[in-house]
């Protein structure tokens, strides 16, 4: 997984709560056994049913930043809408709450979260979309957002998915080095429960 | 994020106890090591495995030279991507059949057994409960966010993305940040013609459906001991739809009922003992809880969503955008997508498909009750119905019960086994800017295919519907 540290960029906004990842990837296009490819069909009914849909407006081009109202990311547990996320650039989401699973699932593909408070969301939502250009920056070491005219806010951020979002960590290692322990657990539950399977 | 420090205060009484409710029983019996401000590892007992989430995850594991850590621990089947017409095996859709192909591959590979065709298969959610593969106390998971399903047995069961499913394969455990506890109380008793799904619909339009996001849902009151496994499976099914991470019920008489004798479940003196352990993983009297929600079900009429997600739902008998904030601009979008005015009443709204199947409303009881209504009855000219079970087995038992036949002269289409219409990502779709009203579990935009109109209520309410050719209540056919 490639390192996140800060990203600088033109803010996309979409004014929308409760954006599913349905909506981020219809089920149509999750025949694929591929990791790449999705980008091209993110958000396909919004973008093919309503001409100002921001990822239709050339302004937004190349926008790493997407800003979306409340919980965002609810519904399937399809990574795809994560892949789908990241193959078309986009790097940051920043929402006032996020589903839990698209949670874990952007955490193991560098894609990075960002909470902040009602009031902020909604003022960014409404300025993106009104100004030509509105550029953010994310800073995950210092856990801020400085929105244009140097305004900053903070955010939390859990200190464990920061270290590996910021070194390009992954999990499987990390559980692997802790293997003993894994098979002294399985050895002490075996006394009371079997694998079904075995 | 730091470690949550063990709960001792509950959030209603605010009162301090070190009595502890299941869902921390079961997350403290697999917590395998917690480092400090790191998530615990977690130890998972079984996952199943389908075609859709999985073929990335077996490439991950591959690229780096992991073999799968304990294959006991895994089963596949397939599901979402597959055909329900008669002579299924042939998959005429070239990537549906190279995902199912990779996940033959797969398995004989890294040694896990699949329900393939005429072996067992089946939806996921339905063919692991119907093995006796999910058990009371183990942790679950699967790619897939119905896998709170197996809550019904007082399971952890949750869904994960296909990196996760790689960890597991790889590791047999996973990162995770201990949840929040939430207590669902259903009071009171059901109503004739009202059923688990009206229930937990009435739920996820009361919290929305991000109201329980971060916790895990316990569901308690007489109505849930009253339920079967099938009702209890429906409303665990249904707890994502709320954001919860998972959502569980205690065993009990009926879970081990249900349990005994199937094939996977333990035999002999490892029953008695089994049983047991069950017993007591139960949350102890006084257990706190992070939130505590009661719903009462004396008064509840069946339900139906009218939006574009599970939470804009009302009873039959209330009107579209009810329960919605006035001029929220969500409902509007919903209402303007569903071709419904704001108020207009929902009985009598004409419908152009019907569906009764899915992880949610798939197994034989949901099939039986269908076929109440429909016996002797016709599905209305205009509405193309779809019976669908949820695995071999069922479609095996409702043919013995002589299920078929009632579906078939009613004019519904009895199919083979699968996702089929909750998901539109096979064969099965509804066609664009038709409405169908279904015992699936989502609504969203185009969820049952691009353009079309997705209307969720209880398998009864479906079939009552169906007959009549507009949204109906199926209470007068329950009315004895």
């Amino acid at each position: 997984m490639e390192p996140v540290k800060t990203i600088n960029s033109q803010v996309l906004p979409i004014a929308m709560k409760d954006i599913d990842t349905d909506l981020i990837i219809p089920a149509q296009y999750l025949t694929s056994i591929s990791r790449g490819g999705y980008g091209e069909n993110l958000f396909r009914r919004l973008k093919d049913g309503d001409p100002n849909f921001a990822f239709n407006q050339p302004k937004y081009k190349g926008a790493q930043i997407l800003v979306a109202d409340d919980n965002f990311g609810c519904g399937s547990s399809r990574e795809h809408a994560v892949w789908a996320l990241r193959d078309a650039g986009i790097k940051a989401v920043i929402s006032k709450s996020f589903a839990d699973i698209f949670y874990n699932n952007s955490a193991k593909n560098g894609l990075l979260l960002v909470t902040l408070p009602a009031e902020v969301i909604d003022r960014i939502l409404v300025e993106a979309a009104a100004a030509e250009v509105y550029v953010v920056n994310v800073d995950l070491a210092g856990q801020y957002i400085q929105l244009p005219g140097d305004e900053r806010h903070c955010f939390t951020f859990d200190d464990f998915r920061k270290y590996c979002l910021l070194n390009g960590l992954d999990d499987i290692e990390y559980i692997r080095s802790y293997e003993q322990d894994v098979q002294a657990f399985r050895a002490k539950q075996q006394s009371y429960f079997q694998p079904v399977l075995a | 994020m730091t470690v949550k420090s063990p709960q001792t205060k509950d959030a209603l009484s605010g009162k301090k106890t070190t009595a502890r409710n299941i869902v921390e029983k079961i997350w403290e019996s697999h917590v395998v090591r917690q480092n400090e401000g790191h998530p615990a590892l977690f130890a998972i007992d079984l996952m199943l495995v389908h075609e859709v989430t999985s073929a990335q995850a077996f490439q991950e594991i591959e690229k780096r030279g992991i073999n799968v850590a304990d294959p006991t621990r895994v089963i596949a089947t397939i599901d979402h991507s597959i055909p329900t017409r008669q002579n299924r095996t042939e998959i005429y859709d070239e990537a549906a059949r190279a995902q199912v192909e990779a996940l033959r591959n797969n398995c004989k590979r890294h040694g896990i057994r699949l329900l393939d065709f005429d072996g067992g298969q089946g939806i996921v959610h339905v063919v692991g409960p119907e093995l006796g593969l999910t058990q009371p106390g183990m942790t679950i998971v699967c790619g897939d966010s119905h896998t709170s399903t197996h809550g019904a047995f007082g399971a952890l069961a949750f869904g994960v993305g296909t990196s996760e499913v790689a960890h597991v394969l790889a590791t047999g455990c996973l990162l995770q940040q201990s949840p929040k506890s939430m207590l669902v109380e259903f009071r009171g008793r059901f109503r004739k013609g009202v059923f688990a799904k009206d229930a937990v619909l009435k739920l996820i339009a009361e919290l929305g459906i991000g109201g329980a996001t971060g916790h895990v849902i316990e569901y308690t009151g007489e109505s849930v001991r009253a339920m079967s496994m099938e009702e209890r499976m429906t409303v665990c099914n249904m707890s994502i739809e709320c954001g919860a991470r998972a959502g569980l019920i205690a065993p009990d008489a009926t879970t081990y009922a249900y349990l005994n004798g199937k094939e996977h479940a333990p035999t002999d003196e490892n029953w008695d003992k089994a049983v047991a352990y069950w017993n007591s993983i139960q949350s102890d009297p006084g257990a706190p809880y992070d939130k505590r929600v009661i719903i009462d079900l004396d008064e509840l009429r069946p339900m139906i969503t009218w939006g574009t997600n599970p939470g804009q739902g009302a009873q039959l008998t209330e009107t579209a955008g009810a329960g919605a904030a006035v001029a929220d601009a969500g409902r509007d979008r919903a209402l303007q997508y569903v071709k419904l005015e704001n108020g207009q009443p929902l009985l009598g709204v004409a419908v152009d498909w019907a569906f009764v199947g899915s992880c949610t409303n798939g197994r034989i009881e949901d099939l039986r009750i269908a076929a109440q209504v429909l016996a002797g009855q016709k599905v209305h000219e205009r509405v193309t119905f779809y019976v669908v079970p949820g695995s071999e087995s069922v479609r095996t038992q409702a043919i013995a019960e002589g299920l078929d036949k009632v579906f078939e002269n009613a004019g519904a289409q009895f199919r083979m086994p699968g996702c089929s219409l909750c998901l539109a990502m096979n064969d099965d779709k509804v066609p664009e800017g038709l409405r169908c009203i279904s015992s699936s579990n989502r609504n969203f935009v185009g969820r049952q295919g691009p353009g079309s109109i997705t209307h969720l209520a209880s398998p009864a309410t479906v079939a009552a519907s169906a007959v009549a050719g507009c949204i109906t209540s199926p209470e007068s056919y329950f009315a004895k």
